[in-house]
């Protein structure tokens, strides 16, 4: 009798064994969801932070181009304030596409274009640019492998136990039309 | 998944790092012992022993906590910062993001050659090199092809199997050649006077006398082929990592293929930090490539094998996040 016993105590350790093993897993993976989604946080930041000096730069030679600084620090103050992901995504758009006509103001201007500080500018913004799409595309990978381990059995058992601790998390998408059909870059 | 294949990486990666220092430890400890007993006597074995352990404790140490160092410094690579090259470190940076890593140290190598390499013992402690040459020809889409490719390497701890590599090969090889000079010039001479006398007591010699030659020559030859049997793997892994990570296989393709265009000999790179980089620095790969026969003393695949495979890639649909691609190319410098 006393065998029997002993077999099942050995499969209910084993048991909360793996159950505490997956519960962590999916701990980690949810970390590292909010942490890359962080990750976009900091970078957007970075980038409010580096307009007003851009916008500083370009008005000394360029003073009379008001209407493009003022889209730049619209937009800016949008994002800043924006409210959820959905405004969020839009006031970055904006934000994307008022600096693009300020870039593009600048190519007139040639002394501008030689100014070393704006040069620096114009590396570090596009550095942002491009670590804010890394960002997102960090968080969508980190959502996919979150997503996977809670729907593999045994692991969803577990996930649906815990299910306020182990949420749904969004996909981060580009909502604007505009964007998807922007043109192909030759290079 | 992308990722379960990077965490399997990851910890078989861990494994072979501790096993091929075991295994170099052993190699060193046995050296050490048949040499000492090769010298004189089995107290000289003994001692031998001790020595030898000691030195390769150290070593392993040594090369454990200083690895990057000494391969950035055989490759004359100098630190950068963020002011001197903002486009290069910028590029890091938003690869290390993608991948979900700390930024690495970045180094450039001052010379015409084009050519990279990753180092460090972990993501935290991790650099990277790229020569002024491959900078200066490469576009953006193509820099982030390779630096993808070495951060790769960092992810999947390639970085810190290759780094004890090129120390414990390095140890091996000098050890075992100065071992076998002092073995043919001022060896042996303390056999006569052992106390092993008799008819069993000199076969025994003879067989550990044959078998520590064997092992005295072969060591340095093992130790090499297991450099290379290691990295050539990883290659390919790392350039499928890197098309993961930059979603634009082309990228890494078209720059692997410039190298091999312009291919200009690297002198800085020693055959013991030949396996870092990420194209070979001295075979010359035009010819590699004309003959498409690889060798066994390659340190890497084949370029356009490479390119290959990259561009089949390039096929696969729903991969890229196409609004985002177009993001990052909007940021391309001049």
């Amino acid at each position: 009798m006393w065998i029997v016993g002993v077999i099942i105590g050995v499969v209910v350790v084993l048991l909360i064994i793996s159950i505490i093993y997956i519960y962590n897993k999916l701990i980690r993976d949810r970390n590292r969801v909010d942490n890359a989604w962080h990750q976009i946080d900091v970078q957007l930041k970075k980038r409010y932070d580096l307009i007003p000096n851009l916008v500083e730069t370009v008005k000394g030679y360029a003073a009379h181009e008001s209407k493009v600084f003022e889209n730049v620090t619209k937009a800016r103050n949008m994002g800043i304030n924006a409210q959820g992901v959905g405004e969020q995504a839009q006031a970055e758009n904006m934000i994307s596409g008022a600096l693009k006509s300020l870039f593009a103001v600048a190519e007139n201007y040639p002394d501008l274009k030689a100014n070393q500080n704006f040069l620096m500018l114009q590396e570090e913004l596009s550095g942002v640019e491009s670590k804010i799409a890394y960002a997102r595309q960090f968080y969508n990978d980190s959502v996919m492998s979150y997503d996977t381990d809670r729907q593999r059995f045994p692991a969803n058992m577990i996930a649906g136990m815990f299910s306020s601790t182990f949420m749904d998390k969004e996909y981060f998408e580009i909502e604007v039309e505009a964007e998807r059909a922007a043109p192909k870059v030759e290079f | 998944m992308a990722t379960t294949t990077f965490y399997e990486e990851i910890s078989k990666n861990k494994w072979k790092s501790a096993l091929l220092v075991s295994v170099f430890i052993a190699l060193i400890v046995g050296l050490g012992f048949i040499v000492g007993y090769l010298l004189g006597s089995w107290e000289w074995a003994i001692i031998g022993l001790i020595i030898a352990t000691v030195i390769a404790t150290i070593m392993a140490f040594l090369s454990y906590y200083n690895s990057d160092k000494i391969a950035m410094a055989t490759a004359g690579a100098r630190q950068v910062t963020r002011e001197e090259y903002p486009y290069y470190v910028n590029t890091v940076e938003g690869l290390s993001i993608a991948a979900g890593l700390p930024p690495p140290r970045t180094y450039i190598i001052d010379t015409p050659a084009m050519n990279a390499f990753a180092t460090g013992r972990d993501p935290e402690h991790s650099a990277v090199a790229v020569t002024s040459g491959l900078l200066e020809q490469c576009n953006r889409l193509e820099l982030e092809g390779v630096l993808a490719h070495e951060m790769s390497h960092i992810k999947n701890y390639d970085i810190r199997l290759m780094c004890m590599v090129v120390v414990l090969v390095g140890m091996v090889v000098i050890f075992a050649e100065v071992m076998l000079r002092m073995f043919i010039f001022g060896g042996g001479r303390g056999r006569r006077d052992s106390g092993m006398g008799g008819e069993a007591g000199g076969w025994v010699a003879l067989v550990m006398i044959i078998l520590g030659l064997l092992f005295l020559i072969l060591s340095p030859l093992i130790a090499q082929l297991l450099q290379l049997s290691i990295s050539r793997k990883r290659e390919y892994l790392a350039d499928a990592n890197s098309a993961m990570l930059t979603r634009y296989p082309e990228g890494l393709a078209s720059a692997l293929e410039k190298l091999t265009v312009k291919a200009k000999p690297f002198n800085r790179a020693s055959k013991a930090t030949a396996h870092l980089f990420i194209v070979q620095p001295f075979r010359k790969e035009a010819k590699q490539k004309a003959s498409g026969k690889s060798s066994m003393w390659d340190t890497h695949p084949p370029i356009d094998k490479r390119v290959e495979r990259l561009r089949a890639m390039s096929g696969l649909e729903g991969m890229y996040n196409q609004a985002q691609m177009e993001a990052r190319l909007s940021g391309e410098s001049p």
